[in-house]
């Protein structure tokens, strides 16, 4: 240990003042640098898309804040503090799931909204988090690979919340919390046997999927197959949006200029459909760039999660990353027609509630997590 | 043997890295595909997403060409487009729509009876566009709307150009006017042109004349947003949307005298009938008055449905066109045009005689055919019988010239058919013979022509109508001794834009040729007698003229009295009484104006028409230089 210790003194009299505070927030200076690039890339794309209403970009810049905020805090809570938490927020979490299919407030035709009396939230966005970290935490005491015992329970841990989810009905969120703890499974080291089994069983139980699915879900699925069919209809955003970025070319109509947006034919410019605002005014080489910026983003989070302690961190800080990649894969597929339009906001661009904040504390727990292997070592 | 697992570091650290290479490939890939994607849309289909939005995001705007103006012959501006406030109404911010159209009834801006026509108006336009409810705002109108503004969500006050006839009245049947464009006239138009032109020209010079005056209009593109609502977000793209600026119609130079034409509809005022006044020389008509009248800009404003049904059920319809439509019995005006005709037909010299007892029997008929004057005129030769308007006179001579004969001599005058005046609707009365007889009846009982039907045409009774403007025609042809125009109302197009200045020369038709041209004067001098001679029937009525005119007056019956009966005008119904006509020109010796007066049910054409063609006359030869 004493050759750890030179060499951190030694470090120490090298680094930049600006790097002594991020050691001292326990921030990796490279993701937050990400994260905060992508976030102003974001602003700027927001304010455009917002239009007159720069109410909204303030709004979205407050968010902004309080996930930094959120992320900073997060990172100073020591990883067996978190990992101790783990069932205890899954539980509280997925009371309030419960509470909301209750007594929940009716908000967009979908019951998913919890009025707190000073803040309203969607308790399902906890679960995108509390998910993995109570899959992690549950394999961080199993032998891995996991046993098929183990791999039920991750299952039933999983499908418990995500029912209550679908039932609100909020495909989008049940999405990408499946997603998150199936990951977790995954990288725990799951045979390729059970994962490609899982895969054949997904494709199997399509139908039965299918039989459960409200009709509007059903037609989102229907028209990415052929939009023109209704092309007012359902299949309008899909069409407005590869019409947006199609026009957009390799540079772009300019900021603020895109007609597609400015002139409201691209439908939910703000939230889900920001990306088609990027492709119109930005172009070819705005897309490039923002992806250039989530695969950063991407490809760091599991540098540092192979770097973590123990299985809890690394199966967490992985899942925390691949999940980054699935939203923006599942929005940006979507907008350009590639996936039925699920409600996936594009992660820290989208003008959006809890989506911001949430992605904030989840690169927040991550960071906690790579910094907290320094302490054992 | 139960095997126990234990945890292994070092394996669940070894795991974990293949793992993740096997996700970072999974995500380059996936990256890859939305790579591909966006090159997909981007570059490889660019082409065609651009022109998608262009299409998407433009709107073609009409822009209304400037109606031409019409000047009368002095130049006066007669039919005019001045920017006038309308009332619109944008539905979905009206609120309750109907709540809305009730209050602007209450507030006088809407009649009840127009709620439902115009709430089917406003319900088929989209609910962002702003129909017009209430054209031409007066005073009082926008000081109510502004009153009331604010209990009126989504009615608007908005200023446009609107046709404006400054003259109301004076010649409206002569100007005609615009109006709304109707299912039947969506039928025969070109929707292209009208493309943002929301009247039409319905009648008159407006309505002959439409193609000339309507011009081309012009369009803009419009950025407009996914609604369809106009917006001025993108100045850059500007330069990039197409337009072309409307070009205006074709100012219309008239031949009509606005102030003499307000002279003669002032001397008819009250009463039913028309005045033609036509400059023999050309064919050109100064006045054209059909009365009673009626206000054009209620048309061009939108007329509504209380102001239309009050104009087609009143009893004296000021609608109806009596100078173009107006078939009447011509009366003794047509007297020196027989007396023409017994000249050229050689069947009478100016000099013979004939005694008038008061009545005239065809050879062994007991049936009297009465002259206007009860106690005759004793005996007359052609000069007197003219000048008195003795009927025995002219019953006699037409008894001996035959119909056939009467109806080849005024068919060449013009009688019976269309003067083929440049606006349409025109009627062409009827010039009777045997033929039209067999044709226009059906039985053979009806075909056949009475010699008694002969003798009244002799005084312009029986079959034969006419129109005024025949009349005026006709007599414009006396002035001339044979020459005559196709009457016309414009004379000269203008092109407002180069200031090109398309005159229309007078259309001269075949000359009448006389085997004697001496006729000409005997005729004229026994017209001359009649409002000069001792016995004139329009002495009274030419007295203190500073020129000489040559005129005949006519009264023409309506109602056909017993054999024994006495014509008694105080007992006839007003309705039924005779129509008084006058013709005239003047002056004699060098003509510049003829003129036909009809006063309906006016009773004796010396008292009440020769004094309105006398007004004229004055008006137009003494105060105006002629």
């Amino acid at each position: 240990m004493m050759y750890g210790e030179l060499g951190a003194s030694r470090t120490r009299r090298t680094v930049t003042g600006a790097a002594r505070v991020l050691r001292a927030l326990r921030l990796d200076g490279m993701l937050l640098s990400a994260l905060v690039g992508v976030t102003l890339f974001g602003l700027f794309v927001l304010y455009s898309a917002a239009g007159d209403n720069t109410a909204l970009w303030f709004s979205q810049l407050a968010r902004v804040g309080i996930g930094f905020a959120l992320l900073i805090a997060l990172s100073l809570v020591p990883d067996h503090f978190l990992r101790m938490l783990s069932p205890a927020v899954y539980v509280l979490g997925l009371v309030l799931l419960i509470l909301v299919a209750v007594a929940g407030d009716i908000g967009k035709g979908a019951q998913r909204w919890l009025d707190l009396g000073v803040v309203r939230f969607q308790p399902s966005e906890i679960m995108k988090l509390a998910v993995p970290m109570m899959c992690a935490w549950y394999l961080y005491q199993r032998p891995l690979p996991p046993s098929v015992r183990d791999i039920a329970v991750i299952l039933i841990v999983v499908i418990l919340p995500v029912a209550l989810i679908a039932e609100q009905p909020d495909l989008g969120t049940a999405l990408l919390v499946t997603t998150a703890g199936l990951i977790v499974l995954v990288m725990g080291g799951l045979s390729p046997v059970y994962l490609l089994g899982g895969v054949v069983i997904a494709g199997a139980a399509a139908p039965v999927i299918w039989h459960f699915l409200h009709d509007y879900q059903r037609q989102r699925v229907l028209t990415l197959l052929d939009p023109q069919s209704d092309a007012l209809g359902a299949g309008y955003h899909i069409i407005q949006s590869q019409i947006a970025i199609g026009s957009g070319g390799v540079f772009g109509k300019g900021w603020t200029n895109g007609s597609q947006a400015q002139l409201e034919f691209l439908p939910e410019r703000s939230t889900d459909f920001i990306f088609a605002v990027i492709g119109e005014e930005l172009g070819l080489l705005g897309l490039f760039a923002l992806l250039a910026g989530y695969l950063f983003i991407v490809g760091r989070g599991l540098y540092m999660a192979m770097q973590c302690r123990d299985a809890f961190a690394r199966l967490l800080a992985g899942s925390i990353a691949l999940t980054f990649f699935v939203y923006t894969f599942v929005n940006a597929g979507m907008v350009m027609g590639l996936l039925p339009v699920v409600g996936v906001p594009l992660p820290l661009v989208s003008y959006g509630g809890t989506s911001f904040v949430t992605l904030m504390a989840g690169f927040g727990i991550l960071m906690s997590l790579h910094s907290s292997r320094k302490l054992v070592g | 043997m139960k095997r126990v697992r234990i945890k292994d570091e070092a394996l669940e650290r070894r795991m974990f890295l293949e793992r993740t290479l096997f996700a970072a490939g999974t995500v380059a890939i996936l990256a890859l595909l939305l790579s591909g994607r966006a090159f997909w849309l981007q570059v490889a289909q660019h082409a065609h997403y651009l022109e998608l939005s262009q299409s998407n995001r433009a709107r073609i705007e009409p822009l209304p060409a400037n109606r031409g103006v019409i000047y009368d012959r002095a130049g006066r501006v007669i039919a005019e487009n001045t920017p006038a406030y309308q009332l619109e109404l944008v539905r979905e911010e009206a609120g309750d729509l109907d709540v809305t159209l009730a209050r602007l009834a209450r507030f006088g801006l809407l009649e009840p009876d127009d709620i439902g026509r115009v709430r089917q108006l406003v319900l088929s336009r989209r609910s962002f566009e702003a129909v017009p409810i209430l054209l031409q705002l007066d005073d009082e109108e926008i000081a109510r709307y502004a009153v009331h503004r604010h209990e009126l969500p989504g009615v608007f006050l908005e200023t446009r150009m609107a046709r404006h006839y400054p003259y109301g009245t004076v010649g409206a049947h002569a100007l005609g006017y615009v109006g709304a464009i109707s299912e039947e006239d969506l039928s025969r138009i070109d929707r292209e042109r009208y493309f943002g032109t929301g009247v039409i020209g319905k009648t008159g010079v407006e309505r002959a004349y439409e193609q000339e005056l309507l011009g081309v209009g012009g369009y803009r593109e419009v950025l407009v947003n996914a609604e369809g609502r106009p917006v001025n977000l993108l100045d850059d793209d500007a330069a990039q949307l197409r337009s072309r600026d409307p070009q205006a119609g074709r100012e219309l130079r008239l031949t009509i005298d606005i102030e003499l034409q307000r002279v003669a509809e002032e001397a008819m005022a009250g009463r039913r009938g028309a005045v033609v006044a036509i400059d023999p020389s050309s064919g050109d008509v100064l006045v054209f008055a059909s009365l009673p009248s009626f206000d054009p800009n209620g048309f061009a404003r939108g007329i509504s449905r209380s102001e239309y049904v009050a104009l087609t059920d009143n009893p004296d319809q000021p609608l109806f066109n009596r100078v173009l439509r107006g078939t009447y019995p011509p009366g003794s005006t047509i007297k020196p045009l027989m007396a023409l005709a017994g000249l050229e037909y050689e069947v009478v010299q100016p000099s013979d005689t004939v005694y008038c007892p008061g009545h005239y029997s065809l050879p062994g008929s007991r049936h009297r055919f009465r002259d206007w004057k009860r106690e005759g005129h004793g005996t007359v030769d052609m000069e007197g019988a003219v000048m008195q308007s003795c009927d025995v006179y002219f019953y006699r001579l037409a008894n001996t010239l035959g119909i056939e004969r009467i109806h080849d001599a005024m068919k060449r005058i013009g009688f019976g058919e269309p003067t083929g005046i440049d606006i349409g609707g025109e009627r062409g009365g009827i010039m009777p013979s045997r033929q039209w007889k067999k044709s226009a009846f059906a039985t053979r009982e009806q075909q056949v022509w009475f010699p008694g039907e002969t003798v009244i045409i002799g005084i312009g009774q029986g079959y034969w109508t006419a129109t005024i403007l025949q009349l005026a025609k006709a007599t414009a042809l006396l002035a001339t001794r044979g020459r005559h125009f196709r009457p016309r109302l414009v004379r000269a197009l203008v092109d407002p834009a180069t200031g090109k200045v398309e005159e229309r020369p007078p259309q001269p038709l075949p000359p009448v040729e006389l085997n004697y041209r001496e006729n000409w004067e005997i005729i004229v001098n026994a017209m001359v007698a009649v409002t000069s001679g001792p016995r004139g029937t329009a002495l009274r009525a030419s007295r203190g003229a500073a020129y000489s005119i040559a005129g005949k007056t006519g009264t023409a019956q309506v109602f056909s009295v017993g054999q024994t009966e006495r014509y008694n005008e105080k007992e006839v119904a007003e309705r039924l009484r005779d129509h008084a006509l006058f013709i005239a020109f003047a002056p004699a010796d060098k003509p510049a104006l003829a003129i036909a007066v009809l006063v309906e049910n006016g009773g004796a054409g010396s008292a009440v028409a020769a004094p309105i063609a006398r007004a004229v006359f004055d008006a137009y030869l003494v105060k105006a230089p002629p």
